[in-house]
């Protein structure tokens, strides 16, 4: 399989990966490591930890971007992890359906999807209207952890679906047959072979649903109001509000080595097993 | 029925929409036999084979083991293994955890599990590779993994489905023989698919020829290719000659025009029948000393004999001798009475003809290529 692929027909992904990868890393590099003059410094990161209360509160929004976005991948994996199974397991027109089924929210943009919500969550909302006319009483929904949460597993589900369901589908029926031929029942096939051998989808959709998450604003904005701060608005102030790139850079470097970090852990998970479907 | 009937079973019929796959199938398997399941694919001989292993339920009739009925339980409740087509071994798991895999679902202790995978892998040749990746392996080497790992739990019955046919013809024939060894050993029934007529005679004690869902014959090697049954059994076991015949009476059959002397009786009076005659048992003799003549049209030398083709009167035969005749040649054919085996007609007659558009490569085609059953 070792062909020497012809450098020309690298050319353009060579290209782009220098245009749309490299250059801007190099830039969130260059500008977090430099002063409004251009010129090299540390100070960015110094003013960032300069007092014990700037400290905490960094820590705090780190902390809590890190704790949603894992209650979420969390979520995401208890919710797909059966559809994927589900879907392996049915016939090939329910296949075609429920992929559809899953993939016809990515169509629609993911902006209009996260404000949708709010109308349905809003304290005059669709589900306490519905409430309302059952005389039971409001409930608030909207601007809580919850919702916020809530605005991840939707947007990111299929990502951890997806990749899943791929492995499962490759997994060998004649597997499944010798398990239970050597004495494993259901729970025992499930245990012992399918889990174990869905591992590397499992590692591959964490990756794809923790990173949207960790470092997502527009749904703890939309969904999560003014109280919650997570990393991802803080950076986006720093450019759109604040305009200090120097401090947004900062933060997203740090950001960056924090999901590389996590990626790390999660590759030990995945290692010696045959599929490709991790991504880094 | 006998005693030490292993399993039983009792007019089992299947059908896949609307298809029928087994048709009215009785068969019973004795204590330590070693069954072999022959027949071209789409026989039915797998579907047999994942009926008793419990991963397909008849549509009709029992599958009993001893006295007690199967029907309900699941594969992993009873007390057969398998030996899949394609090993189906753990990729996750390293050889030793393969093999340990039954065990420990079993709930034995560590010790006694590590005891039974050492002994397992010796059977099997394999001692030494318990660390070993299970992709790291040849396909002979994974298929005796899947061996030890059915072999470890003891199982009463072992069903083996065509398990050698990935395997080159060299390391066919090896594994064949430790197979056969190890059966002998162990003394476990095995039950084992394939369509390889020369592997159902050289292993088994007993051979099941199966065709379109249904048992054309069942018997000892000796017996289904000395005697075969119709004219499926001649055609698909070995090769044969099979011609149009009528027995004027006993010990007397008339074909090719000519009337021969025979050993078989107990037909009507001038009843059709097929007759066998095998290639290697028609003596090529001087034209002048034959019943018949006929003309050598080709020749191909297979190693330990030559095969001709010999077109007697527009019927092309079979003949194989260890000497030699050229393209052309005009031999003489005499066949012994003992030598002529008649069978009744059946459907198959008028579907298996002489050896007129006989090709090895033919041959191979219609046996049944392996995989899909």
């Amino acid at each position: 399989m070792k062909k020497r692929s012809s450098p020309l027909l690298n050319a353009p992904y060579m290209l782009w990966c220098l245009l749309f990868v490299l250059v801007p890393m190099g830039m969130v590099v260059f500008y977090a490591f430099s002063d409004r003059q251009g010129g090299f410094t540390l100070e960015i990161f110094r003013a960032l930890t300069a007092t014990a209360e700037k400290r905490a509160s960094l820590a705090h929004v780190f902390g809590y971007s890190m704790l949603y976005a894992l209650a979420a991948t969390a979520i995401c994996l208890l919710l797909a992890y059966p559809l994927a199974y589900f879907m392996a397991h049915s016939g090939r027109s329910a296949q075609r359906n429920l992929m559809l089924l899953i993939m016809v929210p990515m169509w629609m943009n993911f902006l209009i999807c996260t404000y949708s919500w709010r109308t349905i969550l809003n304290d005059n909302g669709v589900i306490n209207s519905l409430l309302g006319w059952l005389h039971l009483p409001a409930v608030r929904m909207l601007f809580t952890p919850g919702a916020v949460i809530l605005g991840m597993v939707y947007n990111f589900l299929p990502y951890m679906a997806l990749p899943i369901f791929t492995v499962m589908q490759k997994l060998s029926p004649s597997l499944v047959e010798a398990a239970q031929d050597l004495g494993a029942t259901g729970f025992g096939v499930l245990r012992k072979v399918t889990l174990p051998m869905s591992l590397p989808g499992i590692a591959s959709g964490i990756t794809m649903v923790f990173v949207p998450s960790v470092s997502t604003f527009y749904i703890s904005q939309k969904l999560g109001g003014s109280k919650t701060m997570l990393i991802g608005d803080l950076i986006e102030m720093q450019f759109l509000t604040a305009y200090d790139y120097n401090t947004g850079a900062a933060l997203s470097l740090i950001l960056m080595l924090l999901i590389v970090l996590c990626m790390m852990v999660m590759k030990r998970f995945s290692d010696g097993s045959e599929e490709g479907a991790f991504v880094v | 029925m006998e005693k030490d009937v292993v399993i039983d079973l009792r007019h089992i019929s299947l059908q896949f929409d609307g298809q029928p796959i087994l048709k009215d199938l009785n068969l019973y398997i004795r204590n330590g036999e070693f069954v072999t399941l022959l027949g071209p694919s789409g026989c039915g001989k797998t579907t047999t084979l994942r009926i008793i292993a419990g991963f397909l339920e008849p549509d009709g009739g029992e599958v009993r083991f001893g006295e007690k009925s199967m029907r309900g339980t699941p594969p992993h409740r009873r007390p057969v293994n398998t030996i899949f087509q394609r090993y189906a071994l753990f990729p996750h798991l390293n050889v030793y955890k393969n093999v340990a895999f039954g065990l420990k679902l079993r709930k034995l202790p560590k010790e006694e599990i590590a005891r039974r995978v050492t002994e397992m892998l010796r059977i099997v040749n394999l001692s030494g590779f318990e660390k070993r990746s299970v992709a790291s392996l040849s396909g002979g080497q994974q298929q005796r993994v899947a061996i030890a790992r059915a072999l470890a739990v003891k199982p009463k019955v072992l069903l083996l489905d065509e398990p050698l046919g990935a395997l080159d013809l060299k390391l066919r024939k090896d594994m064949q023989m430790e197979l056969k060894s190890i059966q002998h050993q162990l003394g476990i029934t095995f039950i084992y698919v394939t369509h390889d007529q020369e592997e159902a005679l050289s292993m088994s004690d007993t051979i099941v020829v199966m065709d379109a869902g249904e048992i054309q014959q069942i018997g000892t090697p000796k017996d289904v290719y000395d005697e075969p049954k119709n004219a499926f059994v001649a055609d698909f076991i070995g090769e044969s000659n099979i011609l149009d015949g009528v027995m004027p009476g006993d010990y007397l059959v008339r074909f090719a025009g000519m009337r021969f002397p025979c050993v078989d009786k107990g037909f009507e009076k001038n009843e059709r029948v097929d007759v066998v005659i095998r290639p290697e048992d028609v003596d090529v003799v001087p034209p002048q000393d034959g019943v018949l003549q006929g003309t050598v049209t080709s020749v191909t030398f297979k190693g330990m004999h030559y095969e001709f083709i010999v077109d007697v009167k527009g019927f092309k035969w079979m003949i194989q001798s260890t000497d030699v005749q050229r393209e052309g040649d005009v031999i003489g054919i005499s066949i012994k009475p003992e030598e002529i085996h008649i069978m009744k007609k059946s459907a198959y007659s008028e579907l298996i003809g002489d050896y007129s558009c006989f090709s090895d490569e033919f041959e191979e085609l219609s046996n049944a290529a392996p995989g899909e059953d």
